[in-house]
């Protein structure tokens, strides 16, 4: 039985190009979504600085002028993206790691110049510090703890939970950690610079920052307000 | 381990598609060849042409229901009556089947007869003992002939070296989503069928009407009984001897598909068992290039799609089972909420598997749109191709998984 070589051959060839093709697309869109979040890094960046900025320049004015507005709101999405392309990439790639201590940079120097608003202007800060560890699967909470910030920070929009790699190695992360004394014991929770180990739930970290249960409050009289309106309007139009 | 079961998808995806180009190539090389020349069909064959004698051997087990029209499509096909013998086996039956064939009793193409019950193979090799025709062939009673297809299938015979022809089968009336997937299932065949026979690879003659030279049998012998898969083995060995076989992709035989779910996975049980003992014991055709394409792509293509089909579907329930503990972890934390459903093009999966699958799925789609066609069905596209795409991955490792395990444990598997 006669084998038509060139037949094999070429169709050799011909997945080989469908494969290499596939590859160059999905490198093409892979780089496009790295720039995207390079973009977004320096667009938070450029954010700070102005913010930075803004602050020195307005810091004879009044308080009044500086809302919370001027804080980069990119931060947790940008974060999704992060922690997306590392499950996708693995945490070991050289370029999401480089990115990821550039977000890091940025969440320190977003949290600094919310305590020095804090500290001119007073007021609460909603803000949280997040330490988690994926070296071998050493931390089985963290997975939870994480679901629980995921939750937050849907419900509560205006809640900013910075979130670290305890291990990244990052001489800024590092000095941070070790101003607040932090244990390599993870899940760690830094919170109004109380330092909470170990997996905490929604309610407990609620307990911590009254500020949530207050927006609750806030949150349940109007929509009691809003069901009140509702009645009263339906028998008008009757 | 993330990244051996990464390079195991490449390689397999690789592969996969490596067999689909060239399956496709291979039947572009055959459109170009019939525009070249005319097959022979039997419209162009002269009045005075000689058609070869026929027989037809038909074993029957428990028809009652179906073996009436079975003859009947038989004795109404479009073939010379002195040249067509029917041979009607009932191999045991304990139903009213013996009742039921003697209304043909006194009709000249059609012989009787009746043994104690020992399975298809004996059945028809019982009736290849009376049989002295040209051709001979073999009709399962649950399936039903076009009535063109005999001569089509016999004109191929003008071939000195053709020893068997296929022909194509399409489902009689399916219906529900089974019988629908099981639709394009069969049409694909259609399109398989013929791409094999162009590269002389054709590794089954199905049950139904498959033609044969009666010399074959005198040559190679009779039919075994081969796992319940007589029809794949005698066609393995025909290849072992070099035996040409061939295939009419017009040549339309109707069958009955299993209706519920469970017959299905017993049928499918019994092919893929079959398929694998049968293969184990050919497997010294495996990549020999005397056995052509049959050993260096057709058998060890087949082989792979049973083991990456399995590989597949494991690693998705895998993957299921652990997103639904990620799932289960996050409502015990934190309990369940509506996830909004992200559709920035940032979170779409670009990886290359994503990619080398759209070219995958597109050449599977263009060869089931290519089968419809062969098969003379009317629309490009229907709901059982779509069916099929959705369906056939998910449902097809029930029996293959079944059909491993019972290789693997030694169980025998049943007809019926």
């Amino acid at each position: 039985m006669e084998i038509n070589t060139k037949k094999y051959t070429y169709a050799f060839l011909i997945t080989a190009v469908i494969f290499t093709t596939a590859i160059f697309i999905s490198n093409y869109f892979s780089q496009q979504k790295m720039n995207e979040i390079k973009n977004i890094e320096s667009r938070i960046a450029v954010d700070i600085l102005a913010s930075e900025t803004q602050f020195s320049l307005i810091s004879e004015l009044s308080c009044k002028e500086i809302s919370s507005s001027v804080l980069s709101k990119e931060l947790s999405s940008l974060g999704d993206k992060l922690s997306y392309t590392e499950q996708n990439r693995g945490s070991d790639d050289l370029e999401v790691l480089n990115l990821k201590k550039y977000y890091s940079l940025l969440q320190i120097k977003d949290f600094l110049l919310m305590q020095k608003i804090k500290e001119r202007c007073g007021g609460k800060t909603l803000s949280l510090m997040y330490f988690y560890s994926n070296l071998n699967n050493d931390c089985t909470d963290c997975e939870k703890e994480g679901f629980v910030l995921t939750k937050l920070r849907q419900d509560y929009p205006e809640l900013r939970v910075y979130s670290f790699d305890y291990n990244l190695d990052l001489s800024a992360l590092q000095t941070l950690i070790s101003i607040y004394n932090i244990a390599d014991k993870q899940p760690t929770l830094l919170i109004s610079d109380n330092v909470y180990y170990g997996f905490k739930s929604i309610d407990e970290i609620k307990d911590v920052i009254p500020a949530l249960k207050e927006i609750d409050k806030q949150k349940a009289k109007t929509e009691a307000d809003a069901l009140k309106a509702k009645p009263a309007s339906s028998t008008k139009s009757n | 381990m993330h990244l051996i079961s990464e390079v195991i998808n490449y390689i397999f995806l690789f592969i996969a598609l490596y067999v689909e180009v060239f399956f496709l190539i291979t039947y572009f090389e055959i459109r170009e060849k019939e525009g070249k020349i005319k097959p022979l069909t039997n419209q162009n064959f002269p009045n005075t042409y000689k058609w070869p004698s026929v027989s037809v051997i038909v074993p029957v087990w428990n028809e009652e229901t179906t073996v009436l029209k079975t003859i009947f499509s038989l004795l109404k096909m479009n073939y010379p009556k002195d040249k067509l013998s029917i041979f009607i086996v009932d191999d045991g039956s304990t139903d009213n089947t013996w009742k039921v064939v003697q209304r043909f009793a006194k009709n000249k193409q059609i012989r009787l007869f009746t043994k104690a019950n020992g399975g298809k193979h004996t059945a028809v090799n019982y009736a290849l003992e009376f049989v002295n025709s040209d051709l001979v062939g073999c009709l399962d009673a649950d399936s039903f002939v076009h009535p063109e297809a005999l001569k089509r299938i016999a004109a191929k015979f003008e071939d000195p070296d053709m020893m068997a022809v296929t022909p194509s089968i399409v489902l009689f009336e399916p219906r529900g989503i089974l019988g629908y997937i099981q639709k394009t299932e069969y049409i694909f065949g259609i399109f398989l069928r013929k791409v094999f026979s162009h590269l002389n690879a054709l590794y089954v003659t199905p049950g139904p009407l498959s033609i044969f030279r009666r010399s074959v049998f005198d040559k190679i012998g009779n039919y075994r009984h081969a796992y319940l898969t007589e029809d794949m083995e005698i066609a393995m060995r025909m290849q072992k001897n070099k035996m040409k076989i061939g295939n009419v992709s017009n040549a339309f035989i109707y069958t009955v598909a299993p209706t519920t779910l469970r017959a299905l996975i017993k049928q499918r049980l019994r092919w893929v068992y079959g398929f694998i003992k049968n293969t184990i014991d050919y497997r010294d055709m495996f990549f020999r290039p005397q056995y052509g394409n049959l050993g260096m792509v057709v058998l060890p293509a087949a082989s792979f799609s049973l083991v990456s089909t399995m590989y597949f579907f494991g690693a998705s329930i895998v993957s299921w089972i652990n997103t639904t503990i990620l799932k289960i972890k996050e409502i015990s934390t934190v309990g369940f909420s509506w996830q909004k459903l992200n559709f920035e093009f940032f979170y779409i999966n670009t990886d290359v598997i994503v990619f080398v699958s759209i070219i995958a799925v597109l050449g599977t789609l263009f060869i089931i749109v290519t089968s419809r066609g062969l098969a003379e069905e009317k629309y490009k596209f229907g709901i059982d191709s779509l069916l099929f795409l959705l369906f056939y991955t998910i449902i097809a490792p029930l029996w293959m998984s079944r059909a491993i395990f019972n290789v693997i444990f030694a169980k025998k598997t049943k007809w019926r």
